[in-house]
């Protein structure tokens, strides 16, 4: 017998913290991965964000630095000016990247950083107990909008990744989802065109991932995928969102 | 001919693996874990084709997969 | 005069920190300091070195966090609004351990103030500065002389302990010209080749990582225990302080940065007088050079303390005599000059 799937080398051994059926496991799996694969585990400087995926550096096997909340696009540019020749990576939450650190995010994009962000899209503040996020859907009911959501009050879930296709900086972002083997099989596809991307020195690429958080739902891990497909999707669609390789070819 | 192995540990019974096993493979266990969830248990009755789904899945990567040489 | 040129102090700050081996340099635009990121634009830039003006001074310092992590000597400067947002920065920089060196061009506060030179960031930079329990050495040069030598022995000193440390000037300084001295390269400065703790990719060794989220039950408390011993080791090696005619004083002016010169010059005004004034100069603001203080109280009659601000340091001094010589205090605020006249005034009636 030969094992074919098991744990890649860029994850350490240590078990996640996350709750039953949380997808920021299965994002992890898929980065150690692509990095395994691409070969550069010894040459990857990774950057956790402030959210439930603090603690990533116990379970990624290569070198992680800690970010102030909502800072790794900043601090990413900072080794990334120093250490050109390494693989850089962020790592970070829809509070993270889209609220406090909306600065840091669009002007990194916006300098074309050769970096690459993979951003889990779950709706919600998970670590600190469920509250709105600015990604959290009209109507959606969190700690912080017991009655939903009102957009009058609480504005409009933010479509950050087709905001930052805007900039002329950005090179390749995709919106992709882990609900099911073939969308986690799409997922991983993406993350490593982003790595590839940042080691042919294309510039910053960008992969959202929708991602569950069935604690903060509500739900169990089942209904998780589903609440995915029937309420995320329709408002954050599935797809390529700006790649400069099609544009290029005419193909987008 | 294929199989998985289980890290009874690492899983916290969140049964995303049993429900897209094509061969109803898995099914959570009567048992509880160290941490309290009932893990994933595999029914190895030589239907499994490695696949891999059931590991695709898995928040935890508590899942291995084998596949059986071919002869 | 061998090998000076006329330099502004925001120039002299930039070329100091070029010549301590900064290989990276982050700004945002604020008066009275913009000549200084100015400077870095072009000399970082005809160095081959990084230079970035970030979206924000709270970007910029993450960019000299992430730019430290990885080995290289790191800086970033601003006046007191950007330094306010800085300190996010600069508390995660000690609780990583990650060198680095922060310039503060003093201007008038609270608020957006106004752009005169001040001293009212004193609490700021001597008391950590942002969340947390934590110090840092403070640099405050009176020349613009010293703004070239201090931001040059900054990184040495922040490579030294592994802790950020500030150069506090203001924009009096800032906008001075004077002749410098200009020395190439620090004979101190080869921290750098013994950094085993960067984060450059695990090649040959286990992978590392860089933090100051420590949950476990004690574990912060050990973290911070271990930094109270190096904030120790500092307190015992680097304090720095001049001090002039202390030995037939019968009033010391104590006084740092800008407001240090207008006290010399009112020594010398008092002296011409006949008073026996002596100066105190601290050099580093944290450590604060207390013993020199606590070696007069018996000496001296009394201690007058100089600032631009309302009161700041005066706390330090008061602490040091430990209510065995009596402090008094004249400050200026909002960037008002404290005046020469006024000085030797108060001192005579302090004498009366
Ligand atoms: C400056 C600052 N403000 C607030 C917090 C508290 N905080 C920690 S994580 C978090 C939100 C995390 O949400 P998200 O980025 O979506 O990550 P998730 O936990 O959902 O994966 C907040 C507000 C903090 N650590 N620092
Ligand atoms: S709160 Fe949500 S995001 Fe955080 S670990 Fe639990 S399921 Fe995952
Ligand atoms: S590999 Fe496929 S068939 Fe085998 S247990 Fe997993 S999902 Fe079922
Ligand atoms: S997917 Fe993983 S964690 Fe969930 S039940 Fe199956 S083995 Fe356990
Ligand atoms: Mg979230």
């Amino acid at each position: 017998m030969k094992k074919i799937f098991s744990r890649p080398e860029s994850l350490t051994a240590k078990r996640n913290i996350y709750c039953s059926g949380c997808g920021h496991g299965i994002v992890h799996r898929l980065i150690a991965e692509v990095i395994d694969e691409l070969g550069i585990r010894e040459k990857t400087i990774g950057v956790a964000p402030v959210g439930c995926a603090v603690f990533a550096y116990d379970y990624w096997n290569f070198d992680v630095t800690e970010a102030a909340h909502g800072r790794p696009p900043a601090v990413a540019t900072g080794i990334k000016r120093v250490l050109p020749d390494r693989v850089v990576f962020t790592y970070q939450g829809d509070g993270d990247l889209a609220a406090i650190g909306t600065a840091e995010t669009v002007h990194a994009a916006n300098r074309g950083e050769n970096i690459t962000i993979i951003f889990v899209n779950n709706g919600v503040y998970g670590m600190t107990g469920g509250q709105m996020a600015p990604t959290t859907l009209i109507a959606q009911k969190t700690t912080t909008t017991p009655l939903g959501r009102d957009p009058k009050i609480a504005g409009y879930p933010i479509k950050i990744s087709e905001a930052l296709g805007q900039l002329e900086g950005s090179v390749y972002i995709e919106r992709v989802t882990v609900n099911s083997p073939k969308n986690t099989i799409k997922a991983k596809r993406a993350i490593k065109k982003a790595f590839q991307n940042q080691i042919q020195n294309k510039g910053f690429s960008l992969v959202e991932v929708l991602s569950m958080c069935p604690i903060a739902w509500g739900v169990n891990p089942v209904e998780a995928l589903k609440w995915i497909e029937q309420k995320m999707i329709p408002v954050f669609p599935l797809g390529v969102i700006k790649d400069k390789d099609l544009t290029a070819k005419g193909n987008l | 001919m294929g199989k998985i192995i289980i890290n009874i540990e690492q899983c916290k019974g969140c049964k995303l693996c049993v429900i897209f096993c094509p061969k109803q493979l898995i099914k959570l266990s009567e048992k509880l874990n160290p941490a309290g969830y009932h893990p994933a248990e595999f029914i190895d009755n030589g239907q499994c084709n490695s696949c891999g789904l059931c590991y695709q899945m898995c928040p935890d990567v508590a899942i291995e997969v084998w596949k059986g040489e071919k002869r | 005069m061998e090998n000076r040129i006329l330099m502004q102090g925001n120039h002299a700050v930039g070329e100091g920190g070029l010549q301590g081996g900064c290989q990276a340099y982050f700004g945002y635009p604020i008066t009275p300091q913009n000549e200084l990121t100015q400077y870095m634009a072009k000399r970082m830039v005809e160095e081959r070195k990084v230079f970035i003006q970030a979206e924000s001074e709270l970007a910029a310092i993450n960019m000299v966090f992430g730019a430290s992590l990885v080995g290289a000597r790191a800086m970033t400067t601003s006046s007191s609004p950007g330094i306010s947002l800085k300190q996010e920065g600069i508390s995660y920089m000690v609780g990583c351990e990650l060198p680095g060196v922060i310039v503060n061009i003093q201007r008038g506060g609270p608020g957006l103030g106004n752009i005169a030179g001040a001293q009212g960031d004193y609490f700021q930079a001597t008391r950590g500065g942002g969340h947390g329990d934590y110090y840092l050495i403070v640099l405050a040069p009176d020349s613009v002389q010293e703004m070239y030598d201090l931001t040059r022995e900054a990184f040495d000193l922040a490579d030294k302990y592994r802790n950020p440390v500030i150069v506090l000037a203001d924009g009096i300084l800032g906008q001075m010209l004077e002749p410098v001295k200009i020395v190439k390269k620090n004979p101190m400065s080869n921290f750098s080749a013994k950094k085993d703790w960067i984060l450059d990719g695990c090649k040959g060794r286990k992978p590392r990582m860089v933090r100051s989220l420590l949950m476990g039950e004690g574990v912060l408390e050990e973290h911070n225990l271990k930094l109270g011993k190096k904030y120790e080791r500092m307190r015992k090696s680097e304090v720095r302080v001049e001090t002039d005619n202390l030995e037939d004083a019968e009033v010391a002016l104590v006084g740092y940065g800008i407001s240090a010169r207008i006290c010399k010059e009112a020594m010398e005004i008092a002296r011409q007088k006949g008073i026996k004034v002596g100066l105190v100069r601290p050099i580093t603001l944290w450590p604060f050079p207390e013993k020199v203080i606590a070696e007069n109280v018996d000496r001296l009659k009394a201690f007058l303390v100089i600032e631009m601000s309302l009161g700041q340091m005066v706390e330090d001094v008061r602490l040091a005599t430990n209510g065995k010589c009596p402090v008094y205090f004249y400050g200026r605020t909002g960037g008002g000059i404290p005046e020469v006249d006024v000085i030797v005034e108060r001192i005579e009636k302090i004498l009366k």
